[in-house]
């Protein structure tokens, strides 16, 4: 394996876990406000992900700066590319940082009221344009011949990448539902419950669009041949089971369901771009590859061996804080936010 | 508008936001991890309670530098799309170092530190925070190791018309980085120190809770006034240092356009006309400049037509001049700060050892405008440097003008420019009016063990310090 190759499999490696963990706390921040019946409800929801989203938040970071590092080509088309984009993204990373931070500071029913806002927008808006950009990783972007992509935000917002955003955010809320049935229980945990439950339908229908109209439309499900079309499948049945699991409150195997759901949806996107990271539709000529996107051999093999020593203790620590964390939230004094 | 200004103007106000957070942060997290040691040793509840408060304001400061610092991750994509092609290679690893070293780090046992009190061991609990510290210092160490790369590129090599790295060890045992690291950090741990003496000196002032803001004074008033010290000491050697490598900043640092005498006088203040490219009216201390530059009364310092001539034959032709006045003035504004730091920190000290603190209550009421002090010479000193630095983004290497995106346009930037300025004044003002309303509170009394509280208030408990 070349060491360019190893480099798209360590961001497509970081983007999973970035999907899978903040995927759930994008989730929990969306349905928090609405799940919540009273300010005590609320806390609680938000506080299941309080020790977590943070660190999760970092696999994002790590990713993008990570790009920046193996592929600068990547990072320079993909940034400037989707400008508008990003920068949605950015405000709403931002405004739910600090909300999760601010919300409990002051006991007022309208400050609390603007913070629970500011962290529905914050957590929905991010998987919503993270659908619609993995979509439109699917579909290809118009890339000239030196690399730079052109065109504006709107023409990102095709009906299937529209259709990609939806699906991601509903997915993520089911996910952060199942979550919060670990995390919680009696009455609030129920009620995560009956809502994932609610939702399934519309992901499932929604996942299954997904899948048909990226077979239909991109070659990504088959570029390495028609076998790989069992990850979209995969996905699917994984989401299926999860439904059902969740009916019969089997709340643990339904989480690891909907984790299997992400990781093998992400999976099957890398693994079908690979070895291009960015298709330009003005021509393959004009796609972004692993190995013309690269850095040098010296730097990858420098940060290949700094980031394989370093990766398996983040790994440690941060599945550690989950350990540390692993009790159901229950009264008043476990809550800091 | 031209899309390489306003990339320009989102650059510095991003980052000079961000920065107002992120040197209080490290400065905080010194603080805080010292008090929880000492309240880990002595088991005295004031310093827990202490830890709580200062922790308080540590996280509110800690939220905004840490989201204000997403957008500068990805903003070298977004805006300097060609800047990142060609230097993506060598300054790259060291971002996704500090990502996966540092941010780790911190958002991991920062989440444990806030929600562990009574879930981790106490040692376990204590250690988070000084992991946390930990972190935010690999993470200025890793920055700082890119931003080294920009003033003084070192380690790297032309193919295909982009820079890449050959030599790894070159960047991290780059000189500039060896000068700049330890400026910075002493800087951050003196921003943290005088805001707590700072706030310290406004509740004895108050007379409210006297006993433990005045602990909080005198644990702040050592860290403050050490790293004050080592900051100014530091800063020299950062100046000599730059004098052999960047001499183009320290001649515009000096408004110096001729070669200077020998001796070198140095300049305090002075009209400076860039157009005419003349320092008129200028108060001089005689034989400083050759003092600080050299360390020795003598010792010629080359103007910057001077060196204006050099670069045109090294670089082609082009003006190689940075903005002058901003160079002078923010170095004057940066050193004047440091050295009234020195001198509160000094006279703070040895009054806060004596007990005499209420006893100086104009001397309480400066150390609170203090507090602005150290964000003023963070602030300029980046200005200087970075300013200085121009025209070039990577000094010698590629210039500034040739960075940008050329696929951005000039009405995106102005789009993310006005979103991300309105975002930041707000986040500005919601951390102030929450600083003010946590200091005006207090610290909070610990959980009464009486037997009658919770027929008192079964709702809320005591418990809530500042949370809700």
């Amino acid at each position: 394996m070349e060491l360019s190759e190893l480099w798209f499999l360590l961001i497509a490696f970081m983007f999973t876990l970035f999907f899978v963990l903040e995927g759930f706390d994008f989730g929990v921040g969306t349905v928090a406000k609405y799940l919540g019946r009273d300010d005590y409800e609320k806390r609680v929801y938000l506080n299941s992900i309080g020790p977590f989203w943070d660190a999760n938040e970092v696999w994002l970071i790590s990713a993008g700066a990570a790009m920046f590092a193996a592929f600068p080509h990547w990072y320079a088309t993909l940034f400037s590319g989707f400008y508008i984009a990003f920068v949605f993204m950015l405000l709403a990373l931002i405004l739910r940082g600090v909300a999760f931070e601010f919300r409990g500071k002051v006991d007022h029913p309208v400050w609390k009221q603007v913070w629970d806002w500011a962290i529905f927008i914050g957590s929905v808006v991010p998987p919503f344009l993270w659908g619609v950009a993995l979509t439109n990783f699917m579909t290809g972007v118009p890339i000239d011949q030196h690399k730079e992509m052109i065109g504006g935000f709107l023409q990102l917002l095709h009906p299937f990448a529209l259709l990609g955003g939806v699906m991601f955010t509903l997915l993520c809320i089911v996910h952060g539902l199942q979550f919060i049935t670990l995390r919680t229980e009696g009455e609030l945990q129920e009620r995560a419950r009956v809502a994932s439950s609610r939702f399934a339908p519309a992901v499932l229908l929604a996942l299954l669009a997904f899948a048909a109209a990226g077979l239909w439309k991109t070659d990504i499900f088959t570029s390495h041949g028609t076998g790989w079309i069992a990850l979209p499948l995969l996905a699917w049945g994984t989401l299926l089971l999860s439904t059902i699991l969740n009916k019969k409150k089997r709340n643990r195997l339904s989480f690891l369901m909907t984790t299997i759901t992400i990781i093998a949806l992400t999976a099957s996107v890398f693994i079908g771009l690979f070895p291009r990271v960015m298709i330009s539709t003005l021509g393959a000529a004009n796609d972004l590859t692993v190995y013309n996107a690269s850095s040098g051999d010296y730097s990858l093999k420098v940060m290949s061996y700094i980031s394989l020593t370093l990766i398996p203790f983040v790994l440690a620590y941060q599945g550690w804080s989950y350990y540390v964390f692993r009790e159901r939230l229950k009264g008043k004094d476990q809550l800091e936010y | 508008m031209d899309p390489l200004f306003l990339a320009r103007i989102q650059f510095a106000s991003t980052t000079i936001f961000h920065y107002l957070f992120v040197p209080m942060s490290i400065g905080l997290a010194l603080t805080i991890a010292i008090m929880q040691t000492i309240y880990h040793r002595t088991g005295d509840e004031k310093y827990k309670k202490m830890t709580k408060f200062w922790g308080t304001m540590f996280l509110i400061n800690f939220a905004v530098g840490v989201v204000t610092g997403i957008l500068q991750e990805f903003q070298f994509g977004m805006n300097w799309s060609t800047y990142s092609r060609f230097v993506g290679d060598v300054f790259g690893p060291s971002l996704a170092i500090e990502g996966l070293l540092a941010f780790f780090m911190e958002s991991t046992f920062i989440g444990l530190w806030v929600f562990g009190w009574d879930r981790l061991p106490k040692r376990v609990h204590l250690l988070s925070i000084w992991l946390v510290l930990f972190g935010t210092v690999l993470s200025a160490f890793w920055i700082l190791t890119a931003n080294s790369f920009m003033h003084h590129p070192v380690g790297f090599e032309y193919f295909e018309g982009r820079a890449q790295m050959n030599d790894f060890l070159a960047l991290l045992t780059n000189p500039q980085l060896w000068v700049q690291f330890p400026h910075v950090l002493f800087s951050a741990f003196a921003t943290g120190a005088f805001f707590v003496a700072g706030i310290s000196a406004w509740k004895i002032l108050k007379k409210q809770q006297l006993d433990m803001f005045k602990k909080s004074f005198q644990i702040s008033i050592i860290i403050a006034t050490v790293s004050t010290v080592v900051v100014l000491f530091v800063g020299h050697q950062q100046a000599v240092h730059l004098l052999t490598t960047q001499p183009m900043k320290m001649a515009a640092a000096e408004a110096l356009w001729e070669d200077s005498a020998d001796p070198a006088p140095f300049t305090v203040v002075a009209k400076i006309n860039p157009y005419e490219k003349t320092t008129t009216n200028e108060i001089q201390i005689p034989y400083m400049l050759s003092v600080l530059s050299f360390n020795k009364f003598s010792g010629q310092v080359e103007g910057m037509n001077t060196i204006q001539k050099h670069y045109e034959e090294k670089y082609g032709p082009g003006n190689y001049i940075p903005p002058v006045r901003t160079v002078f003035w923010s170095f004057r504004t940066m050193v004047f700060a440091g050295t009234i730091m020195l001198l509160l920190g000094v006279y703070g000290w040895f009054v806060s050892r004596r007990n005499k603190l209420e006893q100086n209550p104009l001397f309480m009421k400066v150390m609170v405008y203090a507090i602005a002090l150290p964000f003023i010479g963070n602030t300029v000193g980046w200005i200087m440097t970075e300013m200085g630095r121009q025209p070039w983004v990577v000094f010698g290497v590629m210039k500034t003008e040739d960075a940008v995106s050329p696929n951005v346009t000039a009405g995106q930037v102005l789009f993310s420019l006005i979103s991300f300025s309105t975002l930041y004044a707000i986040l500005a003002g919601v951390a102030v009016y929450l600083y003010v309303r946590t200091i005006k509170q207090g610290a909070f009394q610990e959980k009464t063990v009486e037997v009658d509280v919770d027929a008192v208030d079964p709702s809320g408990r005591e418990d809530d310090y500042i949370w809700n």
